[in-house]
């Protein structure tokens, strides 16, 4: 039998049909449905008179829209309202195995809430109307954002009618230092093969430094496939992820499990696999990341210094160098480390788990928000990670250093909601994206991890999270 | 989706690398329930000085001359040449639906981003993909022509300029016919609606856990 990599195996799996045309429709197992991509696929089935095939297959929740203060007085903004509105009215009329509607005791991001209830399993196909969907691939799940109109193919056929990816293997061996994270690891691949250089790719990320990494730690880094412009973001099943599995809402139980497992385990790539590209990272020489510029790949080492763009010789590139620069308002060959900063967010589909609020609260504890920081928001992945964190004392640890503590949703990591960046402001965040206006108009985004954005908001400015963790 | 065989139209340059979505179709205006509206917002950071928001009144805004849309030469363009990865970012289908209810048609780059491809396709906009150095040779042309025009042909997968230059294109079989015919995918795919209920009936048999059933939790 030929050697199969992860990804093979889970697109075999789920192979309906193969087309003459080289397309395949793919099985979908579970669908999470969100309110900002959403409301158009519906209108879709109404016109043509479709039902949903399997309702069952849908968890729904609204994250983008809803507030992260005083829900008691609900949302503000009728346009927002109207959205969410419109999502408790479909799933209404077409049906969901679960909906977690604004307010709900378990609301949160949908890629928080799907792995911690359980509604991701090891082998599953995923799919969501939103970019950051390969986070669930961390299950050994294979997983897909799509736009509105495969949302629609979903919800109508279960099926997604997809190209075969190419596969791309990161090798990331080596022990990560203290206060280096799955998220520098991240920022280092994309610094190194660029925001297209996972393009028609599913990245399978394997070696002994993920097969160390925590279940959030490697969902960090699955959220992250897509800055790197992969389709898809992939990590073993092994026992940390039946660990991480068991006992969840949605898990198997009793004889179920036992046979679920037999399964799970054979998800990993065979040895002698082939894929179609290999990178090597050595963990040992990742430090901390900052993002300086209007692209995920724009990252430098928190030891380092804004580049130069004149050092580009392509003139598309250096030009493209250039603008990011004036948009973020920094000048060349300054130390990261000099820049101050307004705002700091803890939050996003990319670093908002439990264990990235206890790495980011041990920076905190004991210390305080520096005088030039005009807000720092810690805003929970979940209810749960909220309760837990709270259980924990997290909360007041955050609060006694000045940080504000809200209730769980995106937020800041895309402002719809009104948690943003007002124009020229400059944060230090932990979510996955700095384009211009990202998060908010005139914005200007840092990426970094939560331990990072922790130690930037005590000194008001870019620092080496390891010098304080030193300390 | 409407069929498309052929657009011949005015070339707009768009000279930056990296163009995402977040850019193409600015985040407020997602919060909109239907699928039209976005025209006047493509780009809306770029092209307006003032802030936009969904709903507002679109004769008192102030446009960036700065910004090549709002170039004179370039308006009313149907094409717009691209530069790497463009459509990077947010799976956001608004991004696709923003440029064509802008007037543009087809867009043509060295790459695209996968999602925002499919996307594309999915909804009738030609996503072409070129050679760099023709996208190179193309921007010098755009810049320094008045009026610059292209003709995009499916059918002989060609790109065509009126000084007789041919830049042939790859487009799959398949996506082709949908364009050329104006397929529904989604009908398309429930024409194999037994082979999806025969693949359900033996997953439910062998991996039962994937197929919960409704009300576990409130």
């Amino acid at each position: 039998m030929t050697a199969k990599t992860l990804y093979e195996k889970l697109w075999d799996s789920h192979l309906v049909h193969q087309q003459e045309n080289g397309n395949a429709l793919i099985y979908i197992d579970r669908h999470y449905v969100i309110e900002v991509t959403s409301a158009q696929a519906y209108e879709g089935l109404r016109l043509k008179g479709l039902k949903v095939w399997r309702p069952e297959s849908i968890i729904a929740t609204a994250d983008h829209n809803t507030p992260t203060r005083n829900w008691n007085l609900g949302i503000s903004d009728p346009i927002s309202k109207l959205q969410l509105q419109t999502l408790d009215e479909n799933i209404k009329d077409f049906g969901a195995l679960h909906y977690y509607p604004f307010k709900h005791r378990l609301q949160g991001i949908a890629h928080i809430i799907g792995p911690e209830q359980g509604g991701t399993l090891p082998g599953m196909t995923v799919v969501c109307g939103d970019s950051h969907t390969s986070t669930h691939g961390a299950l050994g799940a294979l997983a897909f954002g799509i736009g509105t109109s495969d949302v629609e193919m979903v919800l109508a056929s279960q099926c997604l009618d997809i190209k075969p990816l190419k596969s791309m293997r990161v090798n990331v061996n080596g022990r990560l230092s203290r206060g280096v994270s799955a998220k520098d690891v991240a920022l280092h691949l994309i610094g190194l093969i660029g925001t297209g250089g996972g393009a028609g790719h599913a990245i399978e990320f394997a070696g002994d430094t993920v097969r160390a990494m925590s279940m959030e730690s490697r969902m960090t880094l699955c959220n992250m496939a897509i800055e790197a412009g992969a389709r898809a973001g992939m990590v073993a099943v092994d026992s940390i992820t039946l660990n991480y599995v068991k006992g969840r809402l949605y898990a198997p139980i009793g004889e179920a499990w036992s046979d679920a497992i037999k399964k799970w385990q054979e998800l990993r790539s065979d040895d002698g696999a082939l894929f179609n590209r290999e990178v090597s990272i050595d963990a040992t020489l990742i430090e901390p990341y900052v993002s300086w510029g209007t692209s995920p790949e724009l990252v430098v080492k928190i030891t380092g210094n804004i580049p130069d763009p004149a050092n580009e010789p392509d003139s598309a590139r250096r030009s493209w160098l250039e603008g990011a620069l004036s948009y973020m308002g920094l000048t060349a060959n300054i130390p990261i480390q000099s820049i101050q900063i307004d705002k700091v967010f803890i939050g996003s589909c990319a670093n908002s788990r439990i264990e990235d609020l206890r790495a980011a609260a041990r920076v905190v504890e004991g210390r305080h928000i520096s005088s030039n920081i005009m807000q720092a928001l810690v805003v929970p992945g979940s209810m749960e990670v909220k309760a837990q964190a709270e259980v924990e004392g997290l909360d007041r640890i955050f609060t006694d250093a000045g940080f504000e503590w809200r209730q769980p949703g995106c937020s800041m990591c895309v402002g719809i909601n009104e948690d943003r960046l007002n124009p020229g402001e400059r944060c230090a965040s932990t979510s996955n994206r700095n384009f211009e206006g990202r998060q908010g108009p005139g914005g200007r985004t840092h990426l970094l991890s939560p331990e990072m954005a922790a130690a930037a908001a005590i000194l008001g400015h870019f620092t080496d999270v390891r010098l304080i963790l030193g300390s | 989706m409407n069929p498309v065989a052929k657009i011949s139209g005015l070339v707009v340059p768009l000279d930056r690398d990296n163009v995402d979505t977040d850019a193409i179709i600015p985040k407020q205006f997602l919060k909109s329930i239907s699928r039209t509206g976005f025209g006047p917002h493509l780009f809306d950071e770029w092209r307006w000085l003032d802030h936009g928001e969904p709903g507002m009144d679109l004769s008192t805004r102030r446009p960036n001359a700065n910004f090549i849309l709002n170039d004179p030469r370039y308006l009313g363009a149907k094409i717009l040449l691209g530069r790497r990865n463009f459509g990077c970012g947010s799976s956001r289908e608004h991004a696709v639906w923003a440029l064509q209810q802008y007037g543009i048609e087809a867009v043509i780059a060295p790459d695209f981003a996968d999602i925002f491809q499919n996307n594309a396709f999915k909804n009738g906009l030609i996503p072409i993909q070129l050679d760099e150095q023709v996208i190179e040779s193309l921007f010098k042309k755009t810049f320094a022509t008045n009026y610059y025009t292209l003709d995009v042909e499916l059918e002989s997968q060609l790109v065509k300029d009126f000084d007789g230059n041919e830049y042939p294109f790859e487009l799959d079989a398949f996506r082709k016919d949908c364009l050329i015919r104006g397929v529904d995918e989604v009908d398309l795919v429930l024409l194999q609606a037994d082979k999806i209920k025969a693949y359900e009936i033996l997953a439910r048999l062998n991996q039962p856990w994937l197929f919960p059933e409704v009300g576990k939790c409130s």
